[in-house]
């Protein structure tokens, strides 16, 4: 009689290869490799033989050589003369920047319209629905484009901000006036905003292959002691709650720490704002803002808010009406609830797709393209690439500096996921 | 004793009170306004600010929309216009550019001669996708075929139709409402065709080119549903797919061209680069669309697969995919394909953008089935496996219905974001309804510092496409609803 557990000795049989579960996978990705290392080679065999048709050598050393073009808007120093790889350092600082406010502008604004739009108040929740939907439903290059030719189109020329002595005698305003308490001027020319600036800056450290503006490291390192300093007082009172009961009173430590040591520094370094004035012609003084990088923050911003407006009202009603009631049960007061027991359980289902919504973002401002915005893709894979003709190595540099962003962006967010995540036994 | 208390009691009501209607306040429209508008200090605040932000919006657009201007030929005539008829310094739309120039938006610069071909292949498209998205329901097909045929008929008819295309397309529909209403299956056949015929309505040419790749596929089915009881599934499949890349290969050209000689047949050829607006968001993205799915199912799989070199190269492909931005890889099928294929090949550029494009969906799509792959409960693979199902019965049969339904919205915003991407290809140098085509009027000097409303124009028509697919995926996930949660 045979038992079930006899296994038939065959002998190994080449069909077995396909019909046989324990060797097909095997068989399957055997294939699978050589088809895709054939693939490889054909491409690589096919690149080889097109630079040499061409003429070209696959090589980076033009990063070093003389870049020879301006850049408008650069958070580093750099003049034509500086080489094609600090064209790539200022581009991609530009797409950071405008990454960075964008993120920042694109969450406050979602998290208000998605609460909004859960409001009671009728007319507010249809005006926000009405946002979220017309923002999402039509391409972001129109929202770019639309609010770079309302800044440059519509905007006033200086001009139209001068007071003439006839105008004065008259009693007339001028076409166009300075927003802000006379800070900030919108023209046609882009928007100059005030400047900060110091009297007895801490200067700049040469360090040979870059330079690093002191006074700037220097506010940067004080806040962060600062927060630091805030979190070993916070920790500290929470232990002496758990140890008595009593919470000590830190709402004055915590103002005193964060705040004074920043404003003691900025008062120190003689810190005051240079207001853009008009002279001429033109506003001198102050930053010029260009339009682009204006309209490319507010249309990513707008985009981006509509779509976390609908993550966050689905993390908060994600969370069973029961946590309400249960905490309520629980005596715990409405703002409370919200802070202690509602938000954290709606961060965990808002924090994934909001990671995945910042990368958006961060790749879609690569579209600055469509108003002249020269961000990594403006300077390394486009003009750089176009003066010296080395379309593959440009290419490919510019996607792995992407994907090394998306990569870093994506994993500090799931490490920041990982500790709000529930930690299951 | 009955006197007596008649006596006591003066007043003895016999019927029922009607029930007092609710005071004032907690009734019709002031309730309603309590509630929803005035609970409390907070909602009060925000109700008085939203309607300050209508009243600002209304009172800046609605004197613009209502001095619209239809009949002009150039922006200074329409401000003209406006200020003769509804005073100086009035604002008004000046909707003539879209009167002018509405065929650029839709057609680009597509022969007007031959505009009833885009029209034609649209209406089709309709009639292709009808047996997909509503299969089997015969009343929901009757009701956009019958759209179909009387917009074939309007349009057709404007687009100035050679009379027998008219009447053929008209026969066809009408050929189709009537096969609903017997056998609604058999319509997917016409889906199956759609795509060549398709290409052959937009690019024109010979119409054996086409049909002769047809064929292709038809070998392919042909010779494995010969060899497979013989040889097996697999090598029969194998050979199916191997005879057919022959055909294509070293068959296709030589068969289509001795067949052009023998009948002599076809339609003005158009070029890639008369194609703009919106035909050609519509081409990019209904492709992109189609062929996206499939891909990203498989991509799906072999990330959940348990072969390891399947699964690094499936997480290699998605997450390279999705670390970049569409436009670099649009660069890549504009600037980099001609080092990556054989010397001297140069192919279709919206060919290029369009498997770009593809791609790029088919990497968002995967992580989200991906997503619905996970949300199954694993009790349903081991159901699978109990009843003996192979890998791809236990996909099909038991995996795929349920994980596919779970991502419906997912997979229709993916969509909806391949569609809104298609604007992107202005880059690479082709005339998108967005930079492409509003550019060029722009640039016009008649209409010179126009920018509203070519904005609007588009903006509309991607509202209404967009939105439209977002209300069917709605729509689907209601119908597909089994659980009674």
């Amino acid at each position: 009689m045979a038992m079930a557990t006899d296994v038939p000795k065959d002998s190994f049989r080449l069909s077995m290869l396909i019909y046989d579960t324990r060797y097909r996978s095997y068989t399957i990705q055997i294939v699978v490799l050589i088809l895709f290392a054939m693939a490889v080679a054909w491409l690589l065999n096919n690149t080889v033989q097109n630079l040499a048709v061409r003429g070209k050598q696959f090589d980076y050393s033009f990063l070093w050589q003389r870049a020879g073009y301006d850049i408008g808007q650069q958070l580093i120093p750099y003049t034509n003369d500086s080489t094609h790889f600090r064209a790539l350092l200022v581009g991609l600082l530009n797409t950071l920047v405008v990454a960075f406010w964008g993120c920042i502008f694109a969450t406050i604004l979602g998290v208000i319209v998605g609460v909004l739009r859960l409001s009671n108040n009728w007319l507010i929740g249809r005006l926000m629905t009405i946002y979220v939907e017309i923002f999402r439903n039509v391409p972001l290059l129109l929202w770019i484009l639309l609010s770079y030719v309302i800044l440059s189109e519509t905007t006033p020329q200086p001009r139209d901000f001068r007071v003439t002595d006839e105008m004065a005698a008259a009693g007339e305003e001028p076409a166009a006036s300075m927003m802000l308490f006379d800070t900030v001027a919108v023209t046609n020319r882009g928007t100059n905003v005030p400047a900060p600036l110091f009297d007895r800056g801490l200067g700049t450290l040469d360090l040979g292959f870059m330079t690093l503006n002191l006074t700037f490291w220097a506010i940067l390192a004080v806040i962060a002691g600062s927060i630091w300093v805030n979190r070993r007082i916070l920790a500290s009172a929470r232990a002496q709650q758990e140890a008595t009961g009593d919470r000590p009173v830190t709402w004055w430590k915590s103002i005193l720490v964060l705040f004074a040591p920043t404003i003691l520094l900025l008062v120190a370094m003689g810190f005051h704002l240079e207001i853009p004035e008009l002279r001429g012609f033109n506003f001198a003084g102050g930053i010029l803002v260009a339009h682009s990088f204006t309209a490319l923050t507010i249309a990513l911003s707008l985009y981006t808010a509509a779509f976390i407006a609908e993550i966050v009202r689905a993390g908060i009603l994600a969370i069973s009406r029961g946590q309400t009631e249960a905490a309520f049960a629980l005596g715990l007061r409405p703002n409370r609830t919200m802070s202690l027991i509602i938000l954290p359980q709606a961060l965990r289902v808002i924090i994934p797709p909001l990671i995945s919504q910042y990368l958006n973002l961060t790749k879609n401002t690569s579209l600055g393209i469509a108003v002249s915005y020269l961000d990594l893709r403006g300077t390394l894979g486009g003009i750089s690439l176009n003066q010296t003709g080395r379309e593959l190595e440009c290419m490919l540099l510019m996607m792995l500096i992407y994907l090394s962003i998306s990569l870093i962006i994506s994993s500090l967010m799931n490490l920041y996921n990982k500790s709000v995540q529930l930690k299951a036994r | 004793m009955s006197d007596t208390h008649a006596q006591t009691v003066t007043f003895v009501r016999d019927t029922m009170l009607p029930p007092a209607p609710p005071p004032v306040g907690e009734r019709g429209a002031v309730k309603w306004m309590r509630e929803n508008l005035f609970s409390t200090p907070l909602n009060i605040a925000l109700t008085v600010i939203g309607l300050l932000a209508v009243y600002a919006l209304v009172t800046a657009a609605l004197p613009w929309w209502l001095n619209s201007v239809w009949n002009a030929g150039s922006l200074s005539e329409c401000r003209q216009i406006v200020a003769a008829s509804a005073g100086e310094g009035a604002t008004g739309a000046c909707w003539a550019m879209i009167r002018e120039r509405w065929h650029q938006f839709l057609f680009g610069f597509y022969p007007p001669s031959q505009y009833w071909r885009p029209v034609l292949a649209l209406g089709l498209l309709a009639a292709a996708l009808a047996p997909v998205l509503f299969a089997g329901q015969k009343r929901n097909l009757t009701i956009v075929l019958g759209s179909v045929a009387v917009y074939l008929l309007v349009t057709l008819y404007l687009a100035a139709t050679p009379a027998g295309a008219f009447a053929l397309s008209i026969a066809v529909i009408l050929g189709m409402i009537g096969l609903a209403q017997v056998q609604p299956g058999r319509l997917l056949w016409f889906t199956l065709l759609y795509p060549a015929l398709c290409f052959w309505l937009l690019w024109g040419g010979s119409i054996w080119s086409p049909i002769v790749v047809m064929a292709g596929f038809g070998l392919l089915y042909g010779v494995f549903r010969l060899a497979s009881p013989v040889i097996g599934l697999a090598p029969g499949a194998a050979a199916g797919i191997l005879v057919a890349v022959l055909w294509w290969l070293y068959l296709d050209i030589p068969t289509a061209r001795a067949l052009q000689q023998a009948l002599p047949f076809g339609l003005q050829s158009v070029n890639s680069d008369q194609f703009g607006g919106f035909l050609l968001a519509i081409v990019i993205g209904v492709t992109g669309i189609t062929f996206s799915l499939p891909i990203g199912i498989l991509l799906a799989l072999g990330r959940q697969s348990d072969m390891l070199i399947v699964k690094t190269l499936s997480v290699g492909f998605i997450e390279f995919i999705r670390g970049v931005p569409l436009i670099t890889l649009l660069f890549t099928a504009s600037l980099l394909l001609q080092y990556f294929l054989p010397p001297g090949t140069t192919f279709d550029i919206i060919l290029r953008v369009i498997i770009l494009v593809t791609f790029f969906a088919a990497a968002y799509l995967a992580e989200v089935i991906r997503g619905g792959l996970a949300a199954l409960p694993r009790g349903q693979y081991e159901a699978a496996d109990a009843l003996g199902l192979d890998y791809w019965r236990a996909q099909r049969l038991i995996i795929l219905p349920q994980a596919l339904k779970v991502s419906i919205p997912a997979i229709v915003s993916t969509f909806i974001g391949l569609f809104k991407d298609t604007t992107l290809v202005a880059f690479v140098g082709l005339m998108d309804p967005l930079k492409g085509v509003t550019q060029i009027v722009r640039a016009d000097i008649n209409w010179k510092g126009i920018y509203w409303e070519p904005y609007i124009f588009v903006g509309a028509i991607f509202f209404i496409i967009c939105f439209g697919m977002s209300r069917y995926s709605m729509y689907l996930e209601q119908k597909l609803k089994t659980d009674h949660r």
